[in-house]
Order: structure tokens, then C-alpha cells, then sequence
């Protein structure tokens, strides 16, 4: 590997260091955000005197706020995301049995979101003008006004009541078969993924636009390659560079819709973990979720930044 | 999208005199639907207590009527007039989108100000900022929810919080352009202090890329709140809020779907609408259109 890729590399996870600092950071405030003292409010207005006390203990609020700032530093550095109030164990544990039906939907969603997504950018910037764009793109106007949980109900409306195509709501986990799983995960995939298509589409029209404007693609077809292949060999691969960004802040945006849809499909994921948990008011489990998903999201940033080094080779000369 | 035909500087004086924006708006005819839209939107909410009947009132022995006569939209599981609920929502989605466009902007201002001007406050402002925009922006309203406990005024702070870095963010950019300018130097070398140059000559040539962002953090603050609201951690239940219909039409999608169509179809218009005015917005503040963002600061 180049020094340079390496420097790339290396710069980037540095970077990461402050924002996970400020991440964490405010997942510890939230517990403090809300007036008056946090045990009280956890054990809930009717709550004898000794659970106030115990909850206290449990969540270390008896100490001076700096120490509990640094102790919950030290945990998490350990991997350690602390007990839920309510669910009597680790908030880990808790989160890793409900993270396989938010992690299929999210990724069986992106997938959706390319496969529509994409093609319709690229059939729409290589008819630009044409009827065929207009449709499409207002179609995608369409798309991305419309809110996930709201095309979710309309397809269990349609699909699920009226038509009896697929399960109203549920999952089937994984270890009862692949196939029970998917069924269920189609509704809920395409009500989160064509959403996020509108957009991508969008992206990739644009991008593959600006592309076929430029003089390698002219020289291409000037000297007699066939329109596909200047399209797809030449153009595309070129147009993908912001349509994979949009495919990674897509990622962000689908794994926070998730949690939104499973609610519409009754899903047991982490979206419904972490509403049940902010109704109880079990604060380590949805300090937990939220640092969770915001660690996926970072991730998932760092990895599309570095995906640009294969993608894009004038990112390593920089 | 197609680009504005935009006026050249040889116009007629008279010309000048018809305003701007309706001058874009009549060659943008779906920027002008947007418009319509947002503005009907914004009326029907203002005159809800004129057009509708109390939204809260309810009358078991009317429960789940199919809409008809009566009930334009039919009732709910209460009895509750759908139609007034969905008028009363609209008032609410109106109200929490510009109190948040107000809260992110004012913050997001200062912080973006801030932060652009003074370089030694950049670092600290921007990573908080940056952190902050790790969360995805449902996953921290839900959060600061958890916190704030479900209310009009804590889902309008809970939004508001999660779109203040992304105006900052676009503020500071801008900043980082206008104060190199020869206008701000001069300003500072006859020794004008810091916050006349900032609010005199700094904000005013910010403004437009701050004004495309604030309507689509409008959009982005109907939407969070329709689907707080939704999952039952935004607005209490008996405030009518689209989202809390949906949540409530979501039990009874196979007696009463117009439960969910009708505040779907709310939603789904306006957002639309909203989108369209953004896109319009966008093309006529686009710092790329010539002589545009000039004119639109010096109107503002």
C-alpha cells in the first residue's frame, strides 16, 4: 500500500476521534436533560423512596457529575453500555437479540434502493428532456414526499388487508427459515427502500448528466464505440463517485427508518427496543440504541470515504 | 430541473417594478403549485377554529362513521371529527415546521457566525457540531424525546436542536467565503469592532444559502414531527397532529383506512408542496445565477 493511501487512511480515523468524543458526550447528557433529579423521573411519580434510591446507585448519579462523566468514558471504552432498568440485563445483550430484524430490513432496503434507484437515474439522464425523465423524475418528487411509515401503512392497507398478498405485520426470525423471513421483510423493505430511491435516482441523474458532458465521453463517441458502452464503461463509472456518497448517507437515513417502520409492521427491532424504552423511560437502553446506531453510522461514513481510493484514483494523489 | 431564465442587467426600469420572486414564480409554474400549496396549507391551519368543529370532542355513539355528510372524513375510535383533527393538524405541523425554521436558524446562525468569523472558536464549535450530525436526525429527536418528555414545545426544541448544525454548518461555509472579501478588511482596518462587521457585512451576504436551507429544514421538521408523533414519543395523543392519527388509524386500517388516507394524504400534499417551494427557492437564491443573490440580499 502507498504512503499516501495509508496517510489517507490514518487521517480519517483520527477524525473520527473528536466527533465520537462529542457522541458520547451527549448520549451521557441525556440523562440529565430533563429537569429535576433522573432517578425520580425514571422510577416514575409513584415510586417508593428505596427504588429512587436503588436506581440512583445503579446508575452511579450519586457522584459528582465529572466522575460519572469519566466512569462512563471508561465503560464505554470497555465495550460496556450498562444494565437496563427495565429488561433486567446488559444493554448489549439486549441490543444484540433485537439487532438482526433492524440490520436485514436497513441492508434488504438499500438493496431496493439501488436496484430502482440507480437504473431509473441513469435511464432518466440518457433520455434526458424526454417524456421518460419527466415521468420519472416526477415520479421521484413524489417519492421523496412521501414519509417511509406513511407508504408502509398504505402497502399493509393494500397488500396485507385488501389483497392478502403478504403478512399484515410480524417477523419471522432468521433460524425459522430464510424464506418466512424475506416474505415478511418485503412490505417493509420496499416502504423504506423506494423512499430512499426517489433520491438516489435523483443523485445519479444528476451526476450521470454532468458526466456526459464531458470531452472523454464526446472522444468516445467520436471515435465510433458503441452508445452503451460510452454510457455504462465510460460515463457511469464516473457518475458513481456522488452516488455512492448519497448510497452512504442513504445507509444513516434507512437504519433511523428503520426504527420508524418497524413500528408500522410490528417488528421486534431496535426501533421498537428504543420507543418502549424512552416510554419506560429506561434511559440506559436508549443511550445504548443511540450510541449504537450512531457508532454503525460513523462506520458506514468512514468506509464509503475510504471507498473512494478504489473508486476514484485522484483521491490518492491529494 | 430546468434553470430560471434569469433577467440581464440592460431591463427596463419598469419592468423592476414587478416584485421578483412573482416574476420567477410565473415562469416556474410548479415552483407556483408549491407555493399554492404551502400557502393553502398555512391558511387552513391559521382559520382551523373557523373551518372545522372541536377537534377533541367525542360522541362513542358516532364512533368509526365512514366519511360522508356529516363527517367529511368520517370519526375515529373516540368519535372525533377526522376532518377537524386533520385541519387542527395542520395548524400544528405549520406552527412546530417555522418554530423550528426559527430555533435552527437563530442558533444555527450564531453558531455558524461564530465559528466562520473567529477562528480560534471554530474548531470546538464545528466538532460539536459534527458530532451532533453523527446521530442520524430521527435517532436524536427520539433521544432528546426520552429527555424532554412529550410535548408541543420539547418536539419543537428536540427538531430544532437536530437541524441547528446542519444551518450551522452551511453558515460557516459561506462565512469562510465573505470574510476574505475587500469590503470586510476595509471594515477592519478603519476599526470596526468585530460585532458591526459580523451583523453589517458578514450576515447579509449569507443569508441566501441560509434561506434555501430553511426551507427544507421546514420540510424535514413536518416530516420528524409527523413521525415522532407517530411512534408515540412526540406530541401527547390527544393533540391532533397527523402523526398521532396515523398512530391511532394504524389499530384500525381494516374498519376505517380513511383513518390513515386522509392525514396520509395531508401529509404527503404538503410535504410535496413544501419540496417544490424548496427546489424553486434553491434555483432562484443559486449564488451560480448571475447578479441573483445580489439583488435577493439587497430586497431582504
Amino acid at each position: 500500500m502507498e504512503d499516501r493511501v495509508k496517510a489517507y487512511i490514518l487521517r480519517r480515523l483520527l477524525a473520527l476521534i473528536p466527533v465520537a468524543l462529542v457522541v458520547a458526550t451527549v448520549a451521557f447528557v441525556l440523562i440529565h436533560l430533563a429537569p429535576g433529579d433522573p432517578a425520580a423521573i425514571i422510577a416514575g411519580p409513584d415510586a417508593p423512596a428505596d427504588d429512587v434510591a436503588q436506581i440512583r446507585r445503579t446508575l452511579g448519579l450519586e457522584r459528582p457529575l465529572h466522575l460519572q462523566l469519566a466512569r462512563w468514558y471508561g465503560r464505554l471504552l470497555q465495550g460496556d453500555l450498562g444494565q437496563s432498568i427495565f429488561l433486567r440485563k446488559p444493554v448489549l445483550d439486549a441490543i444484540i437479540d433485537r439487532a438482526e430484524p433492524t440490520l436485514l430490513l436497513t441492508l434488504s432496503a438499500i438493496v431496493v434502493s439501488i436496484l430502482i434507484g440507480v437504473p431509473a437515474g441513469v435511464l432518466s439522464a440518457r433520455h434526458h428532456n424526454s417524456a421518460v425523465d419527466q415521468a420519472l423524475m416526477m415520479l421521484a418528487l413524489v417519492g421523496i414526499s412521501i414519509p417511509n411509515f406513511l407508504l408502509g401503512l398504505l402497502f399493509v392497507l393494500v397488500f396485507g388487508v385488501w389483497l392478502r398478498w403478504f403478512p399484515v405485520a410480524g417477523y419471522s426470525p432468521l433460524e425459522d427459515g430464510w424464506l418466512a423471513t424475506a416474505r415478511s421483510l418485503v412490505m417493509p423493505a420496499f416502504a423504506l427502500g423506494l423512499v430512499q430511491s426517489a433520491l438516489i435516482a435523483r443523485i445519479a441523474r444528476s451526476s450521470m448528466l454532468d458526466v456526459l458532458r464531458e470531452q472523454y465521453v464526446t472522444t468516445g463517441r467520436a471515435k465510433g464505440l458503441a452508445e452503451r458502452a460510452v454510457v455504462y464503461k465510460h460515463a457511469f463509472r464516473n457518475a458513481l463517485v456522488p452516488t455512492i456518497t448519497v448510497i452512504g448517507i442513504s445507509f444513516a437515513v434507512l437504519i433511523s427508518g428503520a426504527v420508524v417502520v418497524e413500528t408500522v409492521f410490528n417488528i421486534p427491532g431496535l426501533g421498537r427496543l428504543v420507543i418502549s424504552a424512552v416510554l419506560r423511560r429506561d434511559y440506559p437502553v436508549v443511550q445504548g440504541v443511540v450510541l449504537v446506531i450512531a457508532g454503525v453510522y460513523m462506520l458506514v461514513n468512514l468506509l464509503v470515504d475510504l471507498s473512494y481510493l478504489v473508486i476514484d484514483p485522484r483521491v490518492r494523489y491529494q | 430541473m430546468s434553470v430560471v431564465v434569469l433577467p440581464r442587467e440592460g431591463e427596463t426600469p419598469a419592468k423592476r417594478r414587478v416584485p421578483f420572486v412573482l416574476r420567477v414564480l410565473a415562469r416556474r409554474p410548479i415552483v407556483l403549485a408549491g407555493a399554492i400549496i404551502v400557502v393553502l396549507t398555512t391558511v387552513i391551519g391559521l382559520l382551523a377554529p373557523v373551518i372545522a368543529v372541536d377537534p377533541m370532542r367525542m360522541d362513542v355513539a358516532m364512533r368509526l362513521q365512514t366519511p360522508g355528510a356529516a363527517y367529511w372524513f368520517g370519526t375515529d375510535d373516540l368519535g372525533r371529527d377526522v376532518f377537524a383533527r386533520v385541519v387542527y393538524g395542520a395548524r400544528l405541523s405549520i406552527l412546530v415546521g417555522g418554530a423550528v425554521v426559527v430555533f435552527a436558524l437563530m442558533l444555527g446562525l450564531t453558531a455558524g457566525l461564530a465559528a466562520g468569523y473567529f477562528r480560534r472558536l471554530d474548531n470546538v464549535i464545528m466538532r460539536v457540531m459534527d458530532g451532533l450530525m453523527a446521530f442520524p436526525a430521527i435517532i436524536l429527536a427520539i433521544a432528546l424525546m426520552a429527555s424532554l418528555g412529550p410535548s408541543v414545545t420539547n418536539v419543537i426544541l428536540a427538531i430544532g436542536i437536530v437541524y441547528t448544525p446542519r444551518v450551522a454548518r452551511v453558515v460557516r461555509g459561506s462565512v469562510l467565503v465573505v470574510r476574505e472579501n475587500a469590503y470586510v478588511e476595509a471594515a477592519r482596518a478603519l476599526g470596526v469592532p468585530d460585532l458591526p462587521i459580523i451583523l453589517r457585512h458578514v450576515l447579509p451576504n449569507c443569508l441566501s444559502p441560509v434561506i434555501v436551507q430553511g426551507s427544507f429544514v421546514f420540510a424535514a421538521a413536518v416530516l420528524t414531527e409527523a413521525a415522532l408523533s407517530f411512534l408515540g414519543v412526540g406530541v401527547p395523543p390527544y393533540i391532533p397532529s397527523w402523526g398521532n392519527i396515523l398512530s391511532e388509524g394504524r389499530l384500525y386500517l381494516q374498519q376505517a383506512p380513511w383513518l390513515v388516507l386522509y392525514p396520509g394524504a395531508a401529509i404527503m400534499v404538503t410535504i410535496l408542496g413544501l419540496n417544490l417551494l424548496g427546489d424553486g427557492v434553491r434555483d432562484l437564491l443559486d449564488p451560480k445565477i448571475r447578479g441573483l443573490s445580489i439583488e435577493r440580499t439587497r430586497a431582504t
